[in-house]
């Protein structure tokens, strides 16, 4: 091992990843830029690259998308935490009870597959539009992975630990918090992931169908009625974004602190 | 054995009690006459709502409709996103182009591109199948990938050294050991382009499909057609995973023994 050529190697290399990671994103901008000079569209149909960037410093200073960014994050971490808190109590319950495992399993696996967004107009009617529903109907969907993963995960829970446990003097409440709540944990992060994978599929969908004051859902979909395709693009950018940090940011730290630290999963 | 089988028909006894109470009561707060039958509709009323859809033809109609918008998008997506993904477990540089890509668009719900595709190709049918092509493709191509890198490398060797040319090594090797996650990005890729039609259906009003039955739904009230329809998309997803997916994976990676047999 030589470690002097290793560490003179490192930087060049990390250039080079960052120049290879920027190639398509480059080839693919020069392409559109063509594509959007060459006049073989209406410019307000396909806007070039500089259209967009402006337009997204001009909404950004305005405040306009930072609005709408911050209304479309408080509806999905409102929907997500009822969801999150929801899902992981009706799970655990039919875990850990027969009877509310027979009671809630048939409802459960009747109205899960069913993609969300169908219920979007059902929610609709009966709750209303606007941010109430939008918020209720990205809870409901994104519960359903959250119940079953949870609910897979307490049964799971190993026998011998319970029993072992209890040997040792574990009782009802300590038994809970300090072996089926860790031994059911590596499957309640999956289940949170997926359900807020889930929910952020829909929301912006939601919003669109819900006629919600802010939203980036929202602005994409009012945009359209100006042919303002630079501003919809922008905030499919900054859809992206969120969806990226909400990946890369949110889940994997969050496992990497819990399940991971505790080694029971790599 | 005998404990175990009582066990099992006690909770089937259980959870039969449990939906006909729950049946019951939903019949009683909607016979209450606390909401209005428009908004909460009998179970009767809805079983209506479905039969009549059906005998007068237009359910089967619009079925068929969102069905080949599923369909039309989901084959382009295989058409696309299968050789890419091979190309990309294989060949370095394409692996290096794509994926960047491929990663900032797949975080962007494929919803979020409905308003710009009805922009650009119209309300109707491109839209909806340009829309699952977008939400179906990024599955399909990143299991591709991951799984013609899972291929056992030694697999490869033994048959090369058995004599196979690189096309007979592709189909009789590469292919299916890749297929049991070609098939899971396949599931995954119709749960998502499932949801995508319907969205779409919605947003992009074309008269026909169960997406723009439910949303039609909504504008007058009828709240027993909405979920006639949505149990019918529930009823479709079902079979199309069951009865399509699963028979692929039965007649394929079940079959050559390359996952075990699932609980059912």
């Amino acid at each position: 091992m030589d470690y002097p050529t290793a560490d003179c190697r490192l930087p060049t290399a990390g250039w080079r990843s960052i120049l290879q990671t920027a190639l398509p994103f480059l080839v693919v901008g020069a392409l559109w830029e063509a594509v959007a000079h060459a006049g073989l569209f209406h410019p307000r149909l396909f806007p070039p690259l500089e259209a967009i960037a402006a337009q997204f410093v001009r909404l950004t200073i305005s405040g306009i998308l930072p609005h709408h960014a911050a209304d479309t994050l408080i509806r999905l971490t409102a929907g997500f935490a009822l969801a999150a808190v929801a899902g992981v109590v009706v799970g655990i319950v039919m875990g850990r009870w027969r009877l509310a495992e027979d009671v809630l399993l048939p409802p459960v696996s009747m109205a899960a597959p069913i993609p969300g967004i169908a219920y979007a107009p059902l929610f609709l009617l009966w709750f209303g539009p606007g941010s109430g529903s939008t918020v209720l109907l990205v809870a409901f969907v994104s519960t359903f992975p959250v119940i079953f993963n949870t609910w897979t995960g307490v049964k799971s829970v190993k026998e011998v630990w319970l029993r072992s446990a209890m040997a040792m003097g574990a009782n009802g409440p300590r038994l809970f918090l300090k072996v089926v709540l860790p031994g059911a944990l590596p499957y309640i992060v999956t289940g949170l992931r997926l359900g807020l994978a889930q929910a952020w599929r829909i929301l912006v969908g939601v919003e669109m169908l819900a006629a919600v004051p802010w939203g980036l859902g929202w602005m994409i979909f009012g945009a359209r009625e100006f042919l303002n395709t630079d501003v919809m693009l922008a905030g499919v950018v900054v859809i992206g974004v969120i969806g990226l940090a909400l990946e890369k940011g949110v889940f994997q730290r969050l496992e990497r602190y819990t399940v991971v630290r505790w080694g029971m999963m790599t | 054995m005998s404990v175990r089988q009582t066990g099992r028909a006690g909770s089937l006894l259980r959870s039969v009690i449990a939906l006909v109470l729950m049946a019951g009561a939903h019949e009683a707060l909607a016979r209450s006459g606390t909401f209005p039958p428009a908004l909460l509709p009998t179970l009767p009323a809805v079983g209506v709502a479905l039969w009549s859809g059906i005998a007068d033809g237009t359910l089967p109609l619009h079925a068929a409709s969102t069905l080949y918008r599923v369909l039309a998008g989901m084959g382009l997506a295989i058409v696309l996103a299968v050789p890419l993904g091979i190309l990309m477990g294989r060949v370095r540089a394409v692996e290096g182009f794509v994926l960047p890509l491929a990663s900032a668009l797949m975080p962007i719900p494929s919803l979020a591109w409905v308003p710009l595709f009805i922009l650009w190709l119209g309300l109707g049918n491109a839209t909806a199948i340009g829309i699952v092509l977008y939400a179906a493709a990024f599955p399909i191509l990143l299991n591709v990938w991951s799984g013609v890198r899972a291929v056992n490398p030694l697999w490869v060797r033994a048959g090369s050294a058995m004599g196979a040319g690189a096309g007979a090594l592709f189909w009789k090797v590469v292919l299916p050991g890749a297929s049991p996650f070609i098939i899971a990005g396949l599931r995954q890729a119709f749960v998502r382009a499932w949801i995508a039609v319907v969205g779409a259906e919605m947003l992009a009003a074309s008269d026909w499909g169960l997406g723009w039955v439910i949303f039609d739904a909504k504008e007058f009230l009828q709240a027993d057609r909405m979920l006639a329809s949505l149990a019918v998309i529930g009823l479709i997803g079902l079979a199309f995973e069951r009865l399509v997916l699963g028979t692929l994976e039965r007649t394929t990676v079940q079959r050559w023994g390359m996952v075990r047999q699932g609980k059912g």
